[in-house]
């Protein structure tokens, strides 16, 4: 048995090749001014400096701000229907969650770009508008348009996750909780919702991570002026051409998304810890 | 009761609301495709001249063998590369196996933007040029991790002595491996090949920054081709949902009809 260990070898050289050869590359260039040969390299922070022009700080926020946004309107309007579903007979379940989880499976191109002519100057919503008598709106290139197009994108995912841990959440405990006098309310708030917030937090991370690094939704969306950490990064790629800037930009934001990371796996061991407390108060 | 009944009315609506946002734009799509003008607004008439364009279009029918056939070979490359590592990992040392899995996540928790530039830049300073080969190996790369993720938890349930056994009795280790290991971590297998076939078929991003030369597998010409309004995309599009249901269908109904059919013979 112990001789099956080897197998592991071959992909040890593998990784190392195509994963870890690659991130260092990044640090590499992130480190380095532009036009190096292969032998000779001079060390500079001058691509870090560059990012703290107020023009690029405005689009990390921005980044940051839209990607929150998302995440909270998923958990806003996640939360409700995982809970429905999670209640709802088993025949509906998986259903339901078939229904959800279908328009995962198209492209996301696909279904990003599906939004354009719904979205555009004479396109249905605006037409729905019309009908029911109220001015035409810009809809398409609008903070709007892109928020919507990353809510239609991740929300499955946040709906899912909730879903996960509220379909396993032990009913005797409701029970209970209704048997000692709690109201309906209070149970929700002080045994379902905290029992399920390790789904909410998987949510978070579903959803954040995808909607800060995004290039299409605000490409399709916003239009070519739009512009979000990705499409910085995208753009010094494809575009510009400065390999040296873009490897900074994407070390920073693998920073902070890392960081942000961490911090939600510390709130959902603190909320945790704090359940655990609430809980032995009780007895 | 009165407010048991609004309550579910209401229940009723957000489920309603829900599928139709989740639904609409898809269906809007699908239509959209058999109009008989360029509008993606405004419909005049029912046509199937934008899938008669799309299969006229040589761009696309590549681009659709470009998505299929990588998204086969780098499925079967990655299932095995992925199904071997796993093994190797289950039986090493602690150290060696926090590491190799450690790293082994670098790309499903990096943003794929970061896998991408990474393996641009690999690439480039290796000088290889940037094309159907490149994307193919790309794809190996970023799915193994996966096939790697959903063996792992079949194999820790496995019996060492089963393994131990069909040595003992003078199989070889292939033997032992193919005949007695495999078929017991199959449904593992099995999960992470579809897994690495999804992952390639939809991937854009990594794709994106790796081809070149004109290949382009059909998210890059989705992208390409959205600056203009196109009902060929909204054409092509269909077809894949179409397929994408039937499959999804397929698949989730199947095991409820069979249990159907056992419980009618038992009856």
């Amino acid at each position: 048995m112990k001789g099956y260990a080897s197998l592991v070898k071959p992909y040890i050289v593998w990784m190392s090749l195509f994963i870890v050869v690659p991130m260092l590359l990044i640090v590499l260039y992130a480190f380095t001014t532009s036009g190096n040969e292969l032998i000779s390299f001079r060390f500079t922070l001058d691509n870090f400096f560059r990012f703290f022009d107020p023009v690029f700080i405005k689009v990390l926020i921005k980044s940051l701000e839209v990607a929150l946004i998302t995440t909270i309107l998923c958990i806003i309007i996640g939360y409700p229907i995982a809970y429905i579903i999670a209640n709802a007979s088993e025949k509906s379940q998986t259903l339901l969650i078939l229904l959800i989880t279908l328009p995962m499976w198209i492209n996301m191109l696909v279904r990003t770009y599906a939004w354009i002519s719904i979205l555009s100057d004479g396109g249905l919503l605006n037409s729905l508008l019309e009908f029911i008598g109220l001015p035409p709106m810009k809809l398409m290139y609008t903070d709007f348009a892109v928020m919507l197009g990353m809510v239609y994108n991740f929300l499955p995912f946040m709906i899912i996750s909730i879903y996960t841990v509220l379909a396993k959440l032990d009913k005797a405990l409701i029970h209970a909780s209704h048997d000692l006098g709690a109201n309906p309310l209070q149970t929700f708030l002080r045994v379902v919702l905290p029992l399920s917030l390790p789904g909410v937090i998987s949510g978070i991370t579903l959803v954040f991570l995808p909607a800060v690094s995004t290039f299409v939704i605000p490409k399709f969306l916003g239009g070519g002026q739009y512009m979000l950490i990705g499409n910085l990064i995208e753009n010094q790629f494809i575009t510009v051409g400065e390999w040296n800037f873009g490897s900074a930009i994407s070390l920073i934001m693998a920073f902070i998304i890392m960081a942000s990371m961490m911090m939600t796996r510390k709130m959902d061991r603190d909320a945790s810890e704090n359940t655990g407390n609430e809980g032995g108060k009780l007895w | 009761m009165v407010g048991a009944k609004s309550h579910k009315v209401l229940i009723f609506a957000l489920m309603a609301g829900i599928l139709a946002f989740f639904y609409m734009p898809i269906i809007s799509l699908m239509v959209f495709s058999f109009n008989d003008s360029r509008s993606l607004t405004s419909w005049s008439g029912f046509s199937l001249q934008w899938y008669e364009a799309l299969f006229k279009n040589r761009e696309m029918m590549m681009a659709i063998t470009t998505t299929l056939s990588i998204a086969l070979m780098s499925t079967f490359v990655a299932t095995i590369l992925g199904t071997l590592a796993a093994i190797g990992v289950s039986k090493s040392k602690r150290l060696v196996k926090e590491l190799v899995l450690s790293v082994n996540n670098f790309p499903i928790l990096n943003p794929e933007i970061v896998t991408a530039i990474g393996l641009m830049l690999l690439y480039s300073s290796l000088n290889i040029q940037k094309g159907y080969l490149t994307m193919l190996l790309a794809h190996i790369i970023f799915s193994t991790p996966y096939v790697i993720l959903s063996v792992l938890p079949k194999l820790r349930r496995l019996d060492p002595d089963i393994a131990e056994a069909a040595l003992d009795l003078g199989a070889t280790p292939l033997e032992a491996l193919w005949k007695v290991i495999v078929p017991m971590i199959l449904p593992g297998i099995i999960s992470g090949a579809l897994i690495a076939f999804t992952m390639s078929f939809d991937d854009f991003v990594i794709s994106y920054f790796v081809s070149g030369n004109g290949v382009k597998n059909i998210s890059i010409l989705v992208y390409t081709m959205s600056k203009r309004i196109n009902p060929t995309i909204n054409a092509l599009s269909t077809i894949l949902v179409v397929i994408i249901t039937a499959v999804l269908l397929i698949v989730n109904l199947y095991p409820m009809l069979n249990k159907k059919k056992e419980l009618k013979e038992a009856e």
